[in-house]
């Protein structure tokens, strides 16, 4: 067998593997690579700079604080502003629970069988459902069946149903990454199952499960096809003080401003861009620093 | 009943009557057959553990000593396709009754593992950990300045008890779970090689405490190294594959014995070398 393998080396003269070749092949690659990262940068940076030029100014406090109206000179986005964080918050309650509950049951209770792989997969698959057909599905459920009407709530719950396979998919992560041997080392001290969950699995898993649900929330706060699909109103010059009051969204009035033929408004929906991103972009950072934090406490 | 008494001192281990042909063992198998799916792992293993004793595992690599240990507190359960035959006897008791809980046992016989597995928290609550899921409602700094004691882990730790148990070496690490074990009172201490991860100093320290630990509770150890093995145990199995593919228990005797005087040629070949 010795003899085998020492014949199937190729002599040197045979076998000359070609240095610059594989050299240069690795720059290319290196090159591809960053010209992708940079595409990505440089994008932002060029939707960032003519959002900023053109939207800026307008955002002050008169903005914020105003209720759209005909002249633009008055008018602001006070209510849209408002719509959104009511329906913001309303989704989290709703989904928050909803989504790790059953990332937790998928992970830590369910049996390995066909039917938990069937659920596993249909929960992909519902991550990737356009967000318009949520937005029927919110209209025919919680608009016209259960007569919530176009209020804050039916679109909270809508919202939820298209952010909820997110949340999901970022909590089963999060909990499949916590290592057995921490499992074995609670159940080996007596703990039942919940109390392994409760004490040992979630802390370990808080900083992935509060980052996907921040970037699921703060996809959400984006999504305009359902909202419009629900009947959430373009024009609402009063506050929504609750769950069951109309309500507009911040994507819907820039929609709205964009759309009208005025060069004034187009500059308001620069403005509300600015301030849609400004949330966003403030989601987002929540999200990283909880991650950080979470991660030096566990070191 | 399963005792879940919480006291400082567990004395009556030592204390159960050997009368009607019963023995003074704290853990038997009796007839143990073990399964994971289709794979036969453990093959009609009869074994009787004797309280405070240092009882150690060997064998070579794939007969199922780990698999055995985790009988004793039911942990290969937790795997879905694991199945098992037979009893396990724990002070008179089959601990696979249907009437038991897996959680009370696994209170009495607690396991230290091959590589540390503090968890993510304070020293203090990694310690604190066993009483507090077990409802301790007493003193918890005493439970766990004493447990940090038993494992001789005080002295190095008692200034910074919120520092994360994942700050310490691995040698410092595997004594934190050691500690972590102890301080739910348990009767007996399952040990999956628990040094196989250190280095030659931590191991001396380990070893010394189990020597120590000895005097308190049963201890069952599975180990690669046999030397370990004559160092710190009283009796000594052998395990080994047989025909069947699954492991046996081959010889179960003083260690000494073991050691010198095997009566298997299996256990001879093994001890000196020529296999596994």
């Amino acid at each position: 067998m010795s003899a085998q393998s020492t014949a199937a080396i190729p002599s040197a003269d045979v076998w000359r593997p070609s240095q610059t070749r594989r050299r240069w092949s690795g720059w290319l690659f290196y090159g591809l690579a960053v010209f992708s990262t940079l595409m990505g940068l440089v994008m932002l940076g060029a939707l960032l700079y003519d959002i900023f030029t053109d939207g800026a100014r307008e955002v002050d406090w008169h903005f914020l604080s105003n209720y759209p109206s005909r002249i633009a000179d008055n008018a602001g986005l006070r209510s849209a502003l408002l719509g959104s964080l009511w329906m913001l918050a309303f989704t989290a309650i709703i989904a928050f629970p909803l989504g790790v509950g059953a990332a937790i049951y998928l992970e830590e209770y369910a049996p390995d069988n066909w039917l938990t792989r069937f659920i596993q997969l249909n929960i992909a698959n519902l991550a990737g459902v356009p967000s318009i057909v949520y937005g029927l599905l919110g209209l025919g459920l919680f608009v016209r069946w259960l007569e919530l009407g176009r209020v804050v709530l039916a679109g909270s719950m809508t919202m939820a149903l298209l952010i909820l396979p997110l949340i999901i998919v970022a909590s089963r992560e999060a909990i499949r990454a916590v290592p057995d041997s921490l499992r074995e080392g609670s159940y080996a001290l007596g703990a039942t199952r919940w109390q392994m969950v409760r004490q040992t699995v979630l802390p370990s898993a808080a900083g992935g499960i509060l980052t996907g649900t921040i970037l699921a929330l703060a996809r959400a706060i984006g999504e305009t096809a359902p909202l419009i699909t629900i009947g959430a109103l373009t024009y609402v010059a009063f506050d929504p003080n609750g769950p069951l009051d109309i309500f507009t969204v911040l994507p819907i009035q820039i929609f709205n401003w964009v759309s009208l033929p005025q060069k004034e408004f187009h500059s308001l929906a620069a403005g509300g861009i600015v301030v849609l991103l400004v949330v966003l972009l403030t989601a987002n950072s929540l999200a990283v620093y909880l991650r950080y934090r979470m991660q030096r406490r566990l070191q | 009943m399963i005792n879940l008494r919480i006291d400082a001192q567990t004395t009556d281990a030592v204390a159960t009557p050997s009368q009607n042909g019963q023995t003074d063992a704290i853990l038997m198998t009796r007839s143990l057959n073990f399964w994971y799916g289709s794979a036969y792992v453990l093959e009609d293993v009869n074994c009787d553990v004797r309280p405070r004793e240092v009882t150690a595992i060997i064998g070579p690599s794939g007969c199922g000593k780990s698999t055995f240990l985790r009988c004793f507190n039911r942990m290969n359960e937790l795997i879905p396709t694991a199945r098992l035959e037979g009893s396990v006897v724990f002070r008179n008791r089959d601990i696979y009754d249907r009437a038991v809980d897996p959680v009370e046992v696994r209170r009495q016989v607690g396991m230290v593992f091959q590589k540390p597995n503090p968890f993510p928290k304070s020293i203090y609550d990694n310690v604190a950990y066993g009483p507090r899921v077990n409802g301790y409602k007493g003193d918890m700094d005493e439970i766990v300045e004493t447990s940090l004691k038993r494992a001789a882990l005080w002295d190095e730790v008692k200034d910074d008890l919120k520092k994360s148990g994942l700050a310490l070496s691995g040698g410092q690490q595997q004594r934190l779970c050691i500690a972590r074990a102890l301080a739910v009172q348990p009767d007996v201490l399952l040990m999956d090689e628990p040094c196989s991860a250190l280095d030659p100093i931590a191991t001396t320290r380990i070893e010394d405490l189990i020597r120590e630990l000895r005097e308190q509770l049963t201890i069952i150890i599975v180990t690669h190294n046999m030397q370990q093995a004559a160092r710190i145990s009283d009796r000594t199995a052998f395990f080994t594959v047989a025909e069947s593919g699954a492991g046996v228990l081959v010889e179960f005797n003083d260690t000494q014995k073991l050691f010198t005087t095997p009566t298997d040629p299996r256990t001879e070949a093994y001890i000196t070398g020529r296999f596994g």
